[in-house]
């Protein structure tokens, strides 16, 4: 488990990480938190003869409040997604699935921008920013370009991200009033990847659902919107009855293959209860209160 | 001697555990040797194949590679060797060599050996080797593969039956005729391995110009080790020195041979070089050993009353495409077969044991040897029977156990128990976990959907094996050990002694020992460890001896040193060395208790002026003894393990609330040490119950070989647990201690078996197979199936 033989450049800018990638033709990969990386490694998955550290980028770092919404640099580290006061407030959902992210010490380390880049489908954070609609702010040799998290995760481990681009930062839009959300997910030890999981955002005005957008992760090979779901959710009272319409139509919006350890049906009736339960507690909670 | 016992019985710290706190452990990991080279292996991807190409030309030249090795160059340095014990009449298995020759066994099956600068570079040069295999249909399943015309797992074999056995007494189908209830199942135990922290670690150092061969070796039988590198590559023993340090848990994994430490030996024979491997993680999920797969059906007959009159198992266990070397991987399913219902009055028993071969890593020992499987099944048949017949669990457990006035007696499987407490356990159990208010909370509880259970499992463990083990089979495995004990010239204490030490305190309990001998503080007395050069031959660390055995040698070993004592002292003192005795530090006199002559004094004129002592007398202030179990063959220990659990039956997660141990292990030397033995031993009982299990798909290959897909139980998900003793002293030895070390593991999983089937009770559905993932718990309830 060693890797093999790579070596090692530490970016100031962008500019320079951008010249750096020129010069590898193409055999480089970035180095962020390195808690997906290292080991991909070590376990010789990849190769690439350099690694161009870009985990000190300045213009990668901090969250801020804009018109435009929340700013979320991509070297945001998850446990400052975790706590930070700013993602509590405006992207609550963001921080309530952060406390599912593997354990502290990674947590230190390991980046927003690198988990969203890495789009491993059983990971939490994607899941989230589907719901959130988020915007990716991506700069590379031709310079920058925004994706909207629609058109971001394509496939397994694979997003819009062209080999040589970056990810600066991720725009989460303001929250509407009268947002009710939640995350959840089942894993069998804490801190481990889950068996399922969801991120549930609602706007339910006057007691009835008016939008709609539900995420599941570790169900399929990205982050998978359950449309039928918040179809069946829409324009509808968030009760009990409407609940379990919305359960029963989630085995129309997901299909999860068997894996070694969960048949691909009791990971859809795993999904099932988890929906219900997210449901059930926004039903019983009113809506949160939205930032000024 | 000293006639005021203070320190066996207390709490003492750890000695050792500030060092290791304060990061100045000594692992094999860490060492580093002038001119020290590092080894990596080239595996066979497959899991039966022949080998039709194998061109290592182009790892030769790689970056910092020293060599590069094939069976042609290591095999020829070292005697193959066989696995077998004389008592397992008709066991067969095929010889082993250090490199795969012609045929690989299994997916990791080592056939090159990189030797290079640095690891990294030994990885690299791997990378650079071309194997060619032509695939051999694996054997990996259990129903089909003694079925006629099966493929087999190894050249050599006729069948892939490795050992067959039968127990039986005379009036086993009687009494099925006559039972008025008759419980069964069908019970899976899925394979799993130990995952120490450290991983398996050697540094073989031989030296030409002395012809001295040292291995540093983190394992827990050095001496064993000493005999099989002198005898597999043809050296005198004496010239063979093993040395484990610290070792960061070993748990019955590192006492067996495997192929990478005899490589790394042949190659600093060859190389003049020291030779260091140390197994990453990938390579210890594919060649450390595996465990515990079984497959039982079993049947239990009662009377009308729920008296439990016989038991009927078939076991089989598949263990891999050879018996591990040199304990054999039959003692495993052995011990589970006859560990069955051993805590009952059961006249009646068949046990059928099949030993089977398959194309997977080597299954053997690993902690608490066959006790699970055995426990698990009994558990799981009285608590099945219990249903039946409408009985409370531990009401039909109290009426079934032998009674603590019963004994000596002997269980229909031939095991001899001296003296257990099956009663007195089961009621101090009763009234800790507060019964009667777990049962009343659990009704209250479901009535508002929420699904607890209680589990209860007594156990037998097996400790202080004799001879009999593995020594009449042909095994040169000690089962004595052997001490050394000195009084300094300053008047402290040394001791070195052939028990090691992984972490379980073995040190700290035989300075507790040594110095209740010598009237000293435990902080005076030094223990020595681990060296086959510095310490006396002897079994060491294995089948839960160290205290039992090992104790009761230093034990005398310090009386004998006592002795020596109050005879030097008595010449100088001119006093009859029966009036004196050693207190504090000092002789004093036995009946006054005044001071005669300190300690020091003792060292500093034995040492330094034994000129001024009486003609003849002896001024040896070392002693040496060493001492095998007699009397009883294995020293039995009991206990009963009750859990705690909630199942959320729509998700089939299972939450440990709490977890119980009453344990007998006899003298309590140090209760800190004994407590945490059992501790660590449920939760190694725990991880196989609940989350670890080796997934192989039907080609041999090992699916979850990571710690990122294997789950070992981790703190978060481990419940409180909570320890009382009964203290019942083995009349074999002096000291009356047994072992402990494996209690805590031979229980939990039949404890949390049975508590997730009480919990699932009202549902109808009940698990027989380990371990419970949510997957199964939902299968068994019928949920999400599609
Ligand atoms: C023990 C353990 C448990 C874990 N558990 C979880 C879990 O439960 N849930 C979960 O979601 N994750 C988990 N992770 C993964 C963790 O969140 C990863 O670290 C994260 O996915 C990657 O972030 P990183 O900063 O470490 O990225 P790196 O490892 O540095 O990089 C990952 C990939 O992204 C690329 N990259 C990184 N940053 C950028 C950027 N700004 N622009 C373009 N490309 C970039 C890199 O080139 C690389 O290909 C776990 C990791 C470990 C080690």
């Amino acid at each position: 488990m060693k890797p093999p033989p790579f070596d090692y450049q530490l970016a100031d800018s962008v500019s320079q990480a951008l010249d750096l990638y020129a010069r590898s033709e193409g055999d480089a990969l970035w180095l962020a938190g390195g808690h997906s990386i290292v080991p991909s490694l070590a376990l010789r998955l990849q190769a690439p003869s350099l690694l161009i550290d870009i985990s000190r980028l300045p213009e990668l770092m901090g969250i801020t409040l804009t018109e435009e919404g929340l700013r979320i640099g991509a070297l945001a580290t998850h446990a400052q997604i975790l706590s930070d006061p700013l993602v509590r407030t405006h992207a609550p959902l963001l921080s309530e699935a952060a406390a599912h992210v593997a354990h502290p010490a990674i947590r230190n380390r390991a980046t927003f921008g690198g988990n969203l880049v890495l789009a491993d489908p059983a990971s939490e954070f994607p899941a989230v920013v589907r719901c959130l609609d988020a915007v990716f702010d991506i700069v590379g040799p031709e310079g920058a370009r925004q994706v909207g998290v629609e058109d971001f995760f394509l496939d397994l481990f694979t997003t819009a991200l062209e080999p040589g681009e970056i990810l600066r930062s991720v725009l989460i839009p303001p929250a509407p009033a009268s947002l009710r959300c939640g995350f959840d997910e089942l894993a069998r030890r804490h801190g481990d990847f889950a068996m399922v999981g969801a991120a549930v955002w609602l706007v339910v005005a006057e007691g009835v659902t008016t939008e709609a957008r539900i995420c599941f992760h570790s169900v399929g090979p990205t982050p998978m919107r359950a449309t039928l779901v918040e179809e069946a959710l829409r324009g509808r009272p968030l009760a009990a009855d409407e609940i379990n319409a919305a359960q029963a139509v989630l085995g129309n919006d997901l299909d999860p293959a068997d894996d070694v350890t969960l048949p691909g049906a009791t990971r859809l009736h795993l999904a099932r209860v988890l929906l219900g339960r997210i449901l059930h507690r926004l039903a019983g909670q009113t809506a949160m209160e939205t930032a000024a | 001697m000293s006639d005021r016992p203070a320190h066996i019985g207390q709490p003492h710290l750890r000695h050792n555990a500030l060092r290791h706190l304060a990061g100045r452990g000594a692992y094999v990991s860490d060492l580093q040797l002038p001119r020290m080279l590092h080894a990596a292996f080239l595996r066979s991807p497959m899991a039966h194949g022949l080998i039709t190409a194998l061109d290592v030309e182009e790892a030769r030249t790689a970056p910092g590679v020293v060599a590069v090795f094939t069976a042609a160059e290591l095999n020829a340095r070292c005697k193959s060797w066989t696995s077998g014990l004389g008592h397992f009449a008709g066991m067969v298995s095929v010889p082993q060599n250090i490199l795969a020759e012609r045929e690989v066994l299994w997916a990791g099956h080592p056939v090159a050996m990189v030797v290079a600068r640095s690891r990294a570079e030994a990885e690299d040069a791997c990378e650079r080797i071309l194997l060619d295999l032509d695939e051999l249909e694996p054997v990996s399943g259990v129903d089909e593969v003694l079925l006629p015309g099966a493929p087999l797992a190894a050249d050599g074999l006729e069948s892939n039956l490795c050992f067959r056995t039968e127990l039986k007494t005379e009036g086993v189908a009687q009494a099925f005729a006559r039972a008025a209830h008759v419980v069964e199942g069908d019970y899976a135990f899925g394979r799993h391995t130990p995952v120490t922290l450290e991983p398996r670690a050697v540094v073989a150092d031989y030296t030409p110009s002395s012809g001295q061969l040292t291995v540093h070796h983190g394992t827990q039988t050095p001496y064993q080790f000493q005999d099989i590198y002198a005898r597999q590559f043809g050296l005198p023993d004496h010239k063979v020195r093993v040395i484990a340090p610290d070792v960061g848990g070993s748990f019955g994994m590192k006492l067996h041979l495997y192929n990478e430490e005899m490589a790394a030996v042949a190659a600093t024979l060859i190389l003049h070089r020291p030779v260091r491997f140390v197994a990453d993680r990938l390579e210890s999920f594919v060649s450390d050993i595996h465990a515990r797969e079984h497959h039982v059906r079993a049947r239990m007959a009662l009377d009308a009353d729920g008296t439990i009159l016989a038991m009927d198992v078939e076991d089989r266990t598949p263990i891999g495409a050879f018996s591990a070397y040199p304990r054999t991987s039959v003692v495993e399913g052995n011990q589970s077969i006859r560990l069955m219902g051993a805590p009952y009055r059961m006249p009646d028993y068949r046990g059928e044991l099949k030993v089977l071969f398959q194309n997977k890593v080597q299954a053997s020992q690993y902690r608490a040897v066959g006790h699970p499987i055995a426990c698990q099944v009994t558990e799981a048949l009285v608590d099945q029977a219990a249903a039946l017949l409408n009985i409370d669990p531990w009401e039909i457990r109290a009426r079934n156990v032998v009674p603590d006035d019963a004994y000596p007696c002997t269980s229909p499987t031939g095991y001899q128990f001296e003296k257990l407490s099956h009663e007195k356990s089961l009621r101090l159990l009763r009234e800790m976990i507060d019964y009667d208010g777990l049962r009343r909370d659990q009704a209250e509880l479901r009535n508002a959907g929420i699904h607890r259970g209680i589990g209860l499992a007594t156990f037998v463990e097996i400790t202080n094996p004799g001879a009999a083990f593995y020594g009449v089979g042909g095994a040169r495995i000690s089962a004595q050990d052997g001490a050394v004990v000195r009084l300094t010239p300053g008047g402290e204490v040394h001791c070195a002694i052939s028990v090691t030490e992984q972490g379980q305190g073995t040190e700290t309990i035989m300075a507790q020992i040594v110095a209740d001998q010598l009237g000293v503080n435990p902080d005076q007395v030094k223990v020595t460890t681990g060296d086959t050069d510095t310490t006396p031959s002897g079994g060491a660390a294995w089948a839960c001896r160290g205290a039992g055995i090992g104790g009761e040698t230093a034990l005398r070993a310090g009386r004998k040193l006592a002795r020596r004592i109050a005879e030097i002292a008595g010449a100088v003192l001119q006093a009859d060395p029966d009036t004196l005795a050693l207190r504090d530090g000092a002789v004093v006199d036995a009946a006054t208790g005044v001071e005669r002559l300190t300690l020091a004094e003792v060292g500093r004129i034995a040492t330094y002026r034994p000129e001024t002592l009486p003609a003849g007398t002896d001024n040896s202030l070392s002693v040496a003894q060493h001492f095998a179990p007699t009397g009883y063959p294995f020293g039995f220990t009991n206990g009963v393990q009750a859990a705690l659990v909630e199942v959320d039956v729509e998700t089939g997660m299972v939450r440990l609330l709490k977890h119980w141990v009453v344990e007998d292990c006899g003298r309590i030397i140090n209760p800190l040490l004994v407590d945490e033995q059992i501790r660590g031993g449920v939760v190694q009982g725990l991880g196989p119950a609940l989350f670890e299990e080796c997934l192989y798909d039907e080609n041999g290959q090992l699916q979850n070989g990571s710690l990122a897909d294997y789950l070992v139980p981790m703190a978060c998900e481990m419940p409180d647990i909570i320890i009382g003793h009964v203290e019942t002293p083995t009349e074999d030895t002096i000291l009356g201690a047994k072992g402990v070390g494996e209690a805590g593991t031979a229980a939990a999983g039949a404890a949390v078996m049975n508590a997730v089937n009480d919990a699932l009770s009202p549902f109808g559905a009940r698990l027989m197979q380990t371990p419970m993932t949510p997957a199964r718990i939902l299968a068994a309830l019928c949920v999400g199936q599609g």
